[in-house]
């Protein structure tokens, strides 16, 4: 019962933020308004429901299978892909890396300068 | 008359969605137990190996893409639902979000813009069409995502949604050496990272290294998701005026 309690809850913010992003036409998908909006409930909340808890924990343990679907589409575009190989093959590679790199470093850094100081303080008492 | 046949059989099986959800869940489980086996080597994703054994089984028994997505679309549904349930990870990581929202925006904005205008310009520089590039520059978003702002762009979404899985892959496979490489320790780093990079594909991994990595990944995913959306049309208009 829990988990579909919690998966419930999970579809009504998800449909929630589906007909609000229709309604206003923001350039945003559904799931993710859904998702801040679930996030300011347990928020205002101030902890988490044993049944959303349990959905959230079951979906997202498992959240690759998710995509195999999507990943199987491949086969559709067999032949755009072959023909232009070279460029996605590379642009998807290197333009990976360069982004998680850039993206690693700037919050190293980032933290060290803006977090450090104020942040010893807190993480002594952890 | 009480013989139906194999072919009846395939007949049915091939028009109805049991099939497709099935080997789809087949698959996976099969995938993931070979990625336990290899002491989860990042180089034996599950996506990778359950997508490679759906293909080679659907091009072996002649089945369209669309026949199979009949079944699959049941597991591709839950992509909405999971995204929702992402919040739950990320408020048990409140406290260290609230310390840590200075670096995490710089970081996101950064990366979001990184992805975007490196993936079209690289795409560009190595000879790939308008469209290329235009499904190739949302890839780092996570897929229901990427695919609306591929079709607004110019792009195809369909083929948009592929780039995203093998972006997320080869992030995910990637992604701890990289950072070994790098020198960077932090799984706040990492997951941020991870997250921008190569959305729930590569926050899946995160959650296997620490816990913290994986909100921080799903955090970063979801926030470059409304970044994406937000300042990818507009990256491309400039980088078309300017180039």
């Amino acid at each position: 019962m829990q988990f579909l309690n919690g998966i419930t809850l999970l579809l009504v913010y998800q449909l929630v933020g589906e007909v609000t992003v229709r309604l206003l036409g923001v350039p945003i998908p559904g799931p993710v308004l859904g998702m801040v909006m679930l996030f300011i409930t347990l928020w205002i909340r101030g902890s988490t429901p044993e049944s959303v808890e349990t959905a959230s924990t079951g979906l997202l343990s498992h959240l690759s299978l998710l995509f195999v679907p999507a990943g199987v589409g491949m086969m559709a575009h067999f032949s755009r892909i072959a023909d232009e190989w070279l460029p996605i093959t590379l642009a998807l590679l290197l333009s990976t890396i360069i982004t998680m790199v850039a993206t690693a470093l700037v919050m190293q850094l980032t933290t060290r300068w803006l977090v450090v100081s104020s942040a010893k303080e807190g993480q002594d008492h952890e | 008359m009480n013989d139906p046949g194999l072919k009846d059989i395939w007949v049915y099986l091939s028009a109805s969605p049991l099939l497709g959800l099935t080997i789809t869940l087949v698959a996976y489980g099969l995938a993931y137990r070979l990625y336990l086996r290899t002491n989860s080597n990042p180089l034996a994703n599950p996506v990778v190996t359950s997508v490679a054994m759906l293909i080679g089984l659907l091009l072996l028994t002649d089945t369209s893409y669309n026949d199979y997505f009949e079944g699959g679309q049941f597991v591709h549904f839950l992509l909405g639902p999971a995204t929702v349930a992402l919040a739950v990870p990320l408020y048990q990581q409140f406290s260290r979000l609230r310390q840590l929202w200075m670096p995490v925006t710089i970081s996101l904005l950064c990366g979001v813009v990184i992805a975007a205008g490196s993936s079209i310009w690289l795409a560009r520089i190595f000879g790939g069409s308008f469209e290329i590039q235009m499904s190739l520059a949302p890839k780092s978003a996570t897929a229901p995502v990427a695919m609306g702002i591929s079709e607004k762009i110019g792009g195809l979404p369909s083929l948009t949604a592929v780039l995203v899985v093998i972006t997320g892959i080869t992030g995910a496979v990637l992604g701890t050496k990289l950072f070994e490489w790098i020198r960077v320790k932090d799984d706040t780093a990492k997951g941020i990272a991870m997250g921008v990079a190569a959305h729930g594909i590569g926050t899946a991994r995160a959650f296997q290294v620490s816990n913290q990595m994986g909100a921080f990944s799903g955090l970063a995913m979801a926030l470059s998701a409304f970044a994406t959306a937000v300042l990818v049309p507009w990256l491309v208009d400039w980088m078309q005026a300017l180039f």
